[in-house]
C-alpha cells in the first residue's frame, strides 16, 4: 500500500512533457496574443506591418522597455519590486548627452559603460537600503524615484541635451540595422538572452527564485539572501542606465521627462509576461514578450481606431487579468495537486 | 548512563541552558546519541525538546554547557553551521520553496555543477531519483513542492539530509500530522538510516510510536534532564510517571460552587481534518478543563464553538438554543465571552487605550445616537477593570504598555463587561508571572461561584488539575477521556493525551486510517 502512497514520477515521455509544458506555458500564450493582435490590426489596416518604417519601429521602440523588463524580472522574482528604474534612466540619459558635450571626443564604448555603472551605482543605493534597511523596496524605490528625478531635474535645469549635441556615429546606433533588424534591438535581445540563460542555469539564478518563493526557507537553507537581493538590485539598476543610454542614441534628444512613468509599464510588462508579483516564478523571455505586447498594443488601437481612453483601459485590463490569471491559475494547479494525493 | 558504549557518542549535550530574557527555556538539558541507533526524546510542552533541537541546529546558541560532536567541542552560530558538520533537523512542518521543483528543493545552493559552473540539470535529477529509489518512495522529481503533502515534504527533508551525508538526523515531532501509513513508511525510512549508521533523534508524543521505534529513550521536564533507557528496559507506565512527576501543587484553589443547569452543549461537533465528533456539556458554577497537548485541536473547537472557525457538522447549544454558526458576534448576544490564546494579537487593541478595550464588547451599547465619546468607555470600563485590580494609572494608558498578566487582566475585563453566561479562556495564564497567576486562577474560581459556565484550555497540567472540575482529554482532535475532579491525575491525563490506546469515547484515528 505504502507504494501507492505518492505521486508517482511522470510516466509520460519527453514529447507528451514538452508538448504539455508549452500549452500551459505563459510565455506561448503570450506571444500568441501578441501574434494575434498584429495579425488582426494587419488584415485591418495593411500599413501597420509594412508601410514605410513600421516594420523597423514595431521592433525598435519595444526594445528599451525590454531591457527595464528584464531587469524589472529580476527583482520581482525576489519578491520586491524596483520603481526608480524611469528615473535612473533618465538621469543616465541626461548624463550621456553630457559626456559627449563635456569631453568631444570621448569613445562610444566608454559612454556606454559609464551609463552602465552609473545606473549600477544608482541601484546599489537601492539594494543597500532595501536589504538592510529592513523597509518594502515598494516604499523604497519609490522615495528614490523621486529622489533620482529631483536630482535629474536640479542637474538639467532647463537645459535640453539635442541631437546636435552628440556625434553621428552614436545616433546612427539608433537608427542602423543588421540584417533588417534594428542595432537597439540586437542589444536588448542579447541581454535578454545572457540575463534568460543565467537565470535557468546558475546557481545565483536559481537562488534568486528560491528566495522569492520563501524568503524564510531561504534563510534555513542557509543561501546569502542579502547578497543576492542587492546583486538584482545592480543589475535592474545597471540595465536601466543601459536603457538610458539607448534612449539618447533612438530619440537624439533629453529634456527631463525622459523616462517619466516607464517604470510601471516595465513592471506591467512583467506581470503580463507571467512574472509572479509575489515573486518565485516567471522568466524575463515573459517579460519580454509582455513589453513587446504593451508597446504593440498602444501602437494598434489607434490604428484599428480605438479611443485613447480605451487604449490605457485596455492595458489597465490586461494587467489585472494577468495578476488574477496568475492567482486562479496557482489555487488551481495547488488544488489539482492536492486532489491527486488525496486519490492515491 | 546505559546504552551501547562500543563507540563513543556522535552526538553529546550536557547541562545545557538557554534563557530568553527572564524565561527560562532550558535549565540543563542532556542528551547522548551513538551512531546507528535512533533515540527518542519525550517530555511534556515546555519541557525543553524544542529549545534543544534548536540548539542542536544552530537557531539557538547555549547560555552555558558542553555541546560535542563526535568527541569534538562545537558552537553552531547559523543552520549552514550544523548543516555543515553533518546535523539535519526535520521539522513537524518543513519549509519548502513552492515555486520550485522537487529536485531544485533538494539541491538548492549545492546543485552539481557542469561545464563553465553551469548547473548540470541531467546529473540532479538523476540523483534525486535514485535517493527516493534508496528510500523506497515514489515523488516525481519534476513537479512543484507545491501542494506536497506534510509526509510527502518529510521525505523531501530526509531526501535533503542524506544527499548531505547528515551524521545526525534530528525529527521534530515527524508524525504529528501523518496518517498510518504515512508513519509507517517514514519508519521505514528511519530504520534503514540507522542500520546506515547514522545517529537519529525522534522526538514524538505517541509512546507507541516511541517504543515502536526508539533504541533508547531520554525523559525531560521542565527543562530538566530526568533519565535516559533502552526502550527494552522500561515502559509507557514509567515513562508517563518521569514526565509529569510533580507535585499539584495548592497554588489554584477551586472553590466549590453550586453546579446548575447545562449552559453550554456541543454535540457532535466535526470539522475535516481538525476535530471530529466532539460532544460535551459545561454547566453553570462548573469549571470544564480542556487538556491535551499543543496541536490536539483544543483551540479549534473552541474557536468553532464561538464561531470564529466554521464546522461541518454538529450542533452547539446555549442554554438549550442553536447557536448559529460562524457567528461570533451571535454567540456574544447568546452570552460567550472568549478569552483567545495570544491575547496580544487577538485579545487586545494594543495600541488603544485600557478603557476603549474593556469597552470593546459593549461598544454598541454605549454609543448616543452613534456617538461613542472616551468619557462614556471609561465610565463603563472603570467599575471593571478596577474589581479586576488592573496596575494601570489611567485607563487612558495603552494596552501595550502593560504587562502580560495586566494585559490578561484587560481581555477578562473586556468579556465580563459583557456580562456573559459562559466564558471560553485559551490558555489564561500564558506568560504571567506567579502571582498575577493566582489572581486570575481566584477570579475564574469567584466567577465560576457566581454561576458562571466556564471552559478552560490549558497546557499546565497543574492549572487543569487544580482549577477544574472535570476535565476532557482532547487527542488528535477527539476526545479520549472525561475524567471528574478525583479521577484526574497527571497521569490518567497525560495517558489519555497521548496513548492511543484509550478506553475512552471515539473511535481511534489510527486505526481509522489504516483500516
Amino acid at each position: 500500500m505504502s507504494d501507492t502512497l505518492l505521486l508517482e514520477p511522470s510516466r509520460a515521455s519527453t514529447i507528451q512533457r514538452v508538448v504539455g509544458g508549452a500549452l500551459r506555458s505563459r510565455e506561448i500564450a503570450v506571444a500568441a496574443v501578441l501574434v494575434a493582435v498584429v495579425a488582426i490590426t494587419t488584415a485591418k489596416s495593411h500599413g501597420f506591418l509594412f508601410a514605410g518604417d513600421n516594420w523597423r519601429d514595431l521592433l525598435v521602440t519595444p526594445s528599451i522597455l525590454i531591457l527595464l523588463a528584464v531587469g524589472q524580472t529580476v527583482v520581482i522574482v525576489t519578491r520586491s519590486v524596483d520603481l526608480s528604474v524611469g528615473s535612473t534612466l533618465g538621469l543616465t540619459a541626461y548624463l550621456t548627452g553630457r559626456l559627449f558635450l563635456d569631453h568631444p571626443g570621448i569613445p562610444i564604448v566608454a559612454v556606454f559603460l559609464a551609463g552602465l555603472a552609473f545606473g549600477a551605482v544608482l541601484g546599489l543605493v537601492n539594494g543597500v537600503l532595501v536589504a538592510f534597511g529592513r523597509v518594502p523596496a515598494l516604499v523604497i524605490t519609490l522615495g528614490t524615484l523621486y529622489i533620482y528625478r529631483g536630482i535629474f531635474l536640479t542637474w538639467a535645469g532647463s537645459d535640453r541635451i539635442n541631437a546636435s549635441d552628440m556625434p553621428r556615429g552614436f545616433l546612427k546606433l539608433g537608427t542602423q540595422s543588421l540584417l533588417g533588424i534594428p542595432i537597439l534591438t540586437i542589444i536588448a535581445l542579447a541581454v535578454l538572452g545572457v540575463v534568460g540563460y543565467y537565470l535557468y542555469t546558475a546557481r545565483g539564478g536559481r537562488e534568486l527564485y528560491a528566495i522569492g518563493s520563501d524568503p524564510d526557507a531561504a534563510k534555513l537553507y542557509g543561501l546569502k539572501v542579502t547578497r543576492r537581493v542587492l546583486s538584482a538590485f545592480v543589475l535592474s539598476g545597471a540595465l536601466a542606465g543601459l536603457a538610458g543610454v539607448l534612449y539618447t542614441a533612438r530619440y537624439g534628444t533629453v529634456s527631463s521627462g525622459a523616462g517619466y512613468g516607464i517604470e510601471l509599464q516595465a513592471v506591467g510588462a512583467a506581470v503580463i509576461g507571467g512574472v509572479a508579483i509575489f515573486g518565485g516564478s516567471g522568466t524575463v523571455w515573459g517579460a519580454a514578450i509582455g513589453a513587446f505586447l504593451l508597446i504593440t498594443i498602444n501602437r494598434a488601437l489607434p490604428v484599428v481606431g480605438i479611443q485613447d481612453f480605451w487604449q490605457r483601459a485596455v492595458v489597465g485590463g490586461l494587467i489585472i487579468g494577468a495578476v488574477v490569471l496568475d492567482r486562479l491559475l496557482t489555487a488551481r494547479q495547488e488544488r489539482k495537486l492536492v486532489e491527486a494525493r488525496d486519490k492515491q | 548512563m546505559p546504552g551501547p558504549t562500543k563507540r563513543p557518542p556522535v552526538l553529546v549535550l550536557r547541562d545545557v541552558a538557554k534563557s530568553f530574557g527572564p524565561v527560562v527555556a532550558l535549565r540543563s538539558g542532556s542528551l547522548s546519541v551513538d551512531a546507528g541507533s535512533i533515540h527518542g526524546l519525550v517530555g511534556e510542552n515546555g519541557a525543553g525538546k524544542s529549545t534543544l533541537v534548536k540548539i542542536v541546529a544552530g537557531v539557538h546558541r547555549r547560555d552555558s554547557g558542553t555541546f560535542e560532536l563526535d568527541g569534538a567541542a562545537v558552537d553552531f552560530g547559523s543552520t549552514a553551521d550544523s548543516k555543515a558538520a553533518g546535523v539535519a533537523v526535520i521539522y513537524q512542518e518543513p519549509t519548502l520553496f513552492p515555486d520550485l521543483s522537487v529536485t531544485e528543493n533538494i539541491f538548492m545552493g549545492r546543485q552539481p555543477l557542469g561545464r563553465g559552473r553551469r548547473i548540470d540539470r541531467a546529473a540532479m535529477r538523476t540523483e534525486a531519483e535514485s535517493l527516493f529509489r534508496r528510500l523506497g518512495v515514489m515523488i516525481d522529481p519534476r513537479r512543484p513542492a507545491r501542494g506536497l503533502s506534510i509526509a510527502d515534504q518529510q521525505i523531501i527533508e530526509i531526501a535533503k539530509a542524506i544527499s548531505l551525508d547528515a551524521r545526525v538526523l534530528v525529527m521534530d515531532e515527524p508524525t504529528a500530522a501523518l496518517s498510518g501509513v504515512e508513519v509507517d513508511r517514514l519508519f521505514a525510512v528511519a530504520r534503514s538510516l540507522r542500520d546506515e549508521g547514522r545517529a537519529l533523534v525522534f522526538i514524538s508524543h505517541r509512546f507507541d510510536e516511541v517504543f515502536d521505534l526508539c533504541d533508547t529513550v531520554t525523559v525531560m521536564r521542565d527543562g530538566d534532564y530526568v533519565s535516559t533507557d533502552a526502550t527494552a528496559d522500561t515502559s509507557v507506565e514509567q515513562i508517563v510517571a518521569r514526565m509529569v512527576g510533580r507535585e499539584v501543587s495548592d497554588l489554584f484553589p477551586k472553590v466549590d460552587a453550586t453546579v446548575g443547569d447545562v449552559v453550554l452543549e456541543v454535540e457532535g461537533l466535526t470539522s475535516v481534518g481538525t476535530f471530529h465528533d466532539v460532544t460535551f456539556s459545561v454547566r453553570a458554577g462548573e469549571i470544564v478543563g480542556l487538556a491535551g497537548l499543543v496541536g490536539a485541536g483544543r483551540s479549534e473547537i473552541a474557536r468553532a464553538v464561538f464561531g470564529v472557525d466554521r464546522y461541518d457538522a454538529g450542533h452547539v447549544r446555549i442554554a438549550g438554543r442553536d447557536l448559529r454558526a460562524h457567528n461570533p458576534r451571535a454567540a456574544i448576544r447568546a452570552g460567550i465571552g472568549f478569552v483567545p490564546e495570544d491575547r496580544r494579537k487577538q485579545g487586545l487593541v494594543v495600541d488603544s487605550s485600557v478603557a476603549r478595550n474593556v469597552a470593546g464588547a459593549i461598544r454598541g451599547g454605549l454609543a448616543r445616537a452613534g456617538v461613542l465619546t472616551s468619557r462614556a468607555e471609561t465610565r463603563a470600563a472603570g467599575p471593571w477593570a478596577a474589581r479586576l485590580e488592573v496596575k494601570t494609572n489611567a485607563l487612558d494608558m495603552t494596552a501595550a504598555t502593560m504587562s502580560g498578566g495586566n494585559q490578561q487582566k484587560v481581555v477578562l475585563a473586556k468579556w465580563l463587561a459583557t456580562n456573559p453566561r459562559l466564558l471560553i479562556v485559551d490558555e489564561p495564564t500564558r506568560g504571567i508571572d506567579v502571582g498575577t497567576k493566582a489572581e486570575v486562577h481566584r477570579l475564574l474560581s469567584d466567577l465560576a461561584g457566581q454561576g458562571m459556565a466556564i471552559l478552560m484550555i490549558s497546557s499546565e497540567l497543574p492549572e487543569v488539575l487544580g482549577m477544574a472540575d472535570r476535565v476532557l482529554v482532547v487527542r488528535e482532535g477527539r476526545i479520549t477521556a472525561e475524567l471528574d475532579r478525583d479521577s484526574a491525575t497527571p497521569e490518567a491525563v497525560m495517558h489519555a493525551a497521548t496513548v492511543t490506546t484509550v478506553p475512552a469515547a471515539g473511535a481511534d484515528t489510527r486505526t481509522e486510517v489504516t483500516a
